[in-house]
């Protein structure tokens, strides 16, 4: 008998695929309909975020975050005001820092609905996601009374926060949070004891809490595989360290298991909103140090002084001191990180940013090992990835 | 705080006393600076010791210098769990001699790598993949150095006649500005126009206040 010589077939996958969750191209190596070999392509939506922010003032790079991971904008921001208000070594005031968890954890609501309930819509359930993004849109909505923008907020500002919030935004976001944990159990007898979503998903992409230290994962990825780390509570940044949350954690490292923490964290973001409009405290949004934040319009009518902040702030910009700093927070997908290097000018000059996004995507390698090309979808899902923050 | 952080940056500098070149502590964060051939006894110890225990390589990036004669840093930013300690450890390169590879310390070590080399052309000797990671296919030059323009070199738009992509020098009807905000009073490097004048005249004693 002759020797019959097989090959494993090589497929594309992406960068147009609407499973890909943006713009990423996979390149598999199948052996029959089990992948052998998974090779990422990224880069499709890389703009040169770090490249700008080094030509641009403290206050103009406010808004490339936004754009990195856009299911949760303000999140981002967090992170960079952080790393400027560590190297200015300046007092951010209570209001705002209770106003900044509360537009992180809507930031956390929004990122969630959209990874699992896209993420469900991978595997075959279409439903969740038209329930899910009706109130994602009221979030939005949130996001607009208070900044003006859906999506590109530029509302956390070194020092603060950028305007006060109006008192009947936070009756609106009171009932919000009265009303969605409904929307969260309405999801949930959808997917949770759904056979078919759990046949997708139970027991696929398997990591163990070895592998997920190893391969530097951060959020959901590592308290999957049951490791109790959060960055609000072990390094608590801003007011989380008053507030009461509870984090989940999943036993087995699959991919129903970090569907389950992220359904239960979204209970818990609803809780810490709660617990931030209940304790918000009054006083300024903004720190009163006019060389870090701009004065009050009314202020700059009357007062030379503030009108030449004014201008040497929208001008000139900050001055940061000479220094380098790491700030993380816990963002929705992962540890998010800003490494700002400062040479005393008013620019950074060096800005990385620590994408979660792209630790969890190098997995995609090990993680599909073995398993069937229509698997793909669910650990994809699973990963949460946004291609604003891998290619950046 | 810092106390703290002092006596484990002694701790680390007398373990690896021939490996590390010094630590410093700023913004309650400690550096410790490092020997670049020696990286990967430096990250092993840092994983493995007990009063260590950094099991997470949360970032690895590089930092150019053009100044320096070695002009690049490489920056590691390593999370231990355990501890509930972040650290930082600084190797300097160029752009010749490449650096040992950390993938066998951290796995996860890959990609970032894949993005120093891309980013900055830092070498990575031992790093399987080292092909580019962010920029397009076929991407000439390393953005992220000082001396690349913001503008970059080419850009691209879809030529209808072609039925592809084409690739052109970039033509800009203005150039990118760059505004120099550094207060003349404040340690500006240059003379203005008119202190030359001054510096003269002060040669011979006659003017004492500055004012013209």
């Amino acid at each position: 008998m002759a020797e019959v010589n097989l090959s494993n077939y090589t497929l594309n996958f992406g960068p147009q695929h609407p499973a890909a969750h943006g713009v990423l191209r996979l390149v598999l190596e199948l052996d029959g309909e089990v992948v052998e070999r998974t090779d990422p392509h990224i880069g499709l939506l890389h703009r040169g975020t770090e490249k700008l922010i080094e030509h641009k003032t403290y206050m103009q790079s406010i808004p490339y975050f936004d754009r990195l991971d856009y299911s949760s904008p303000m999140n981002q921001e967090h992170a960079f005001v952080l790393a400027i208000e560590k190297l200015l070594g300046c007092e951010v005031p209570k209001r705002a820092q209770y106003l900044r968890v509360l537009f992180s954890e809507i930031g956390r609501l929004q990122n969630h609905i959209l990874g699992i309930t896209t993420g469900a819509l991978d595997v075959g359930a279409l439903t969740p996601s038209l329930w899910g993004f009706e109130d994602r849109e009221e979030l939005m909505c949130f996001y607009e009374r208070i900044s003006g923008a859906r999506m590109h907020t530029a509302y956390f500002r070194p020092g603060g926060v950028h305007r006060d919030i109006p008192p009947d935004l936070i009756e609106d976001i009171y009932k919000f949070c009265e009303s969605f944990p409904e929307t969260v159990a309405n999801i949930e007898s959808l997917l949770t004891d759904n056979r078919i979503f759990k046949q997708r998903t139970v027991d696929i992409g398997i990591v163990s809490a070895e592998q997920a230290l190893d391969w530097g994962f951060s959020g959901v990825m590592l308290r999957g595989s049951g490791i109790a780390w959060d960055l609000r509570r072990s390094q608590p940044y801003e007011v989380y360290s008053e507030l009461d949350f509870d984090i989940p954690i999943g036993k087995h490292g699959d991919c129903y298991d970090r569907y389950l923490c992220r359904m239960e964290e979204m209970l818990q973001s609803v809780n810490i909103m709660k617990q931030c409009l209940d304790q918000l405290p009054g006083g300024p949004v903004r720190s009163i140090d006019n060389k870090i934040t701009p004065p009050r319009r009314n202020e700059m009518k009357n007062s030379m002084e503030a009108l030449i902040h004014h201008f040497k702030l929208y001008t000139e910009g900050l001055h940061v001191p000479e220094g380098e700093v790491y700030a993380a927070i816990e963002a929705p997908k992962g540890e998010f990180g800003v490494y700002l290097v400062s040479d005393g000018g008013n620019r950074p000059y060096r800005c990385k940013i620590r994408a979660p996004g792209f630790s969890h995507l190098q997995a995609m390698d090990p993680m599909m090992k073995g398993h069937m090309l229509g698997d793909t979808p669910a650990i994809i899902a699973t990963l949460d990835v946004v291609f604003g923050e891998v290619d950046r | 705080m810092d106390e703290t952080l002092n006596e484990f940056g002694e701790y680390i500098a007398t373990a690896l006393s021939h490996e590390v070149t010094g630590f410093t502590i700023a913004n309650e964060e400690l550096t410790v600076h490092g020997r670049a051939d020696q990286i990967i006894k430096i990250l092993s110890f840092l994983r493995d010791d007990s009063a260590c225990h950094f099991k997470v390589l949360i970032d690895l990036c590089g930092v150019d210098y053009p100044d320096r004669p070695r002009r690049f840093d490489v920056v590691y930013h390593l999370l231990s769990l355990r501890h509930n300690q972040r650290i930082r450890v600084k190797v300097e390169a160029d752009d010749e001699t490449p650096i040992p590879s950390v993938c066998e310390v951290y796995t996860s070590a890959g990609w970032h790598e894949r993005e120093a080399w891309d980013m900055f052309g830092i070498l990575f000797a031992g790093n399987a993949d080292l092909r580019r990671i962010l920029t397009d296919y076929g991407f000439e030059g390393h953005p992220l150095r000082k001396d690349f323009p913001l503008t970059g070199f080419v850009e691209v738009r879809y030529d209808d006649e072609l039925k592809r992509v084409a690739y052109e020098p970039v033509s800009l009807t203005q150039e990118f500005r760059r505004f120099d905000f550094m207060s003349p009073w404040e340690g500006a490097k240059y003379i203005l126009p008119g202190d030359d004048k001054a510096a003269d005249n002060e040669s011979d004693g006659s003017i004492t206040d500055g004012k013209d």
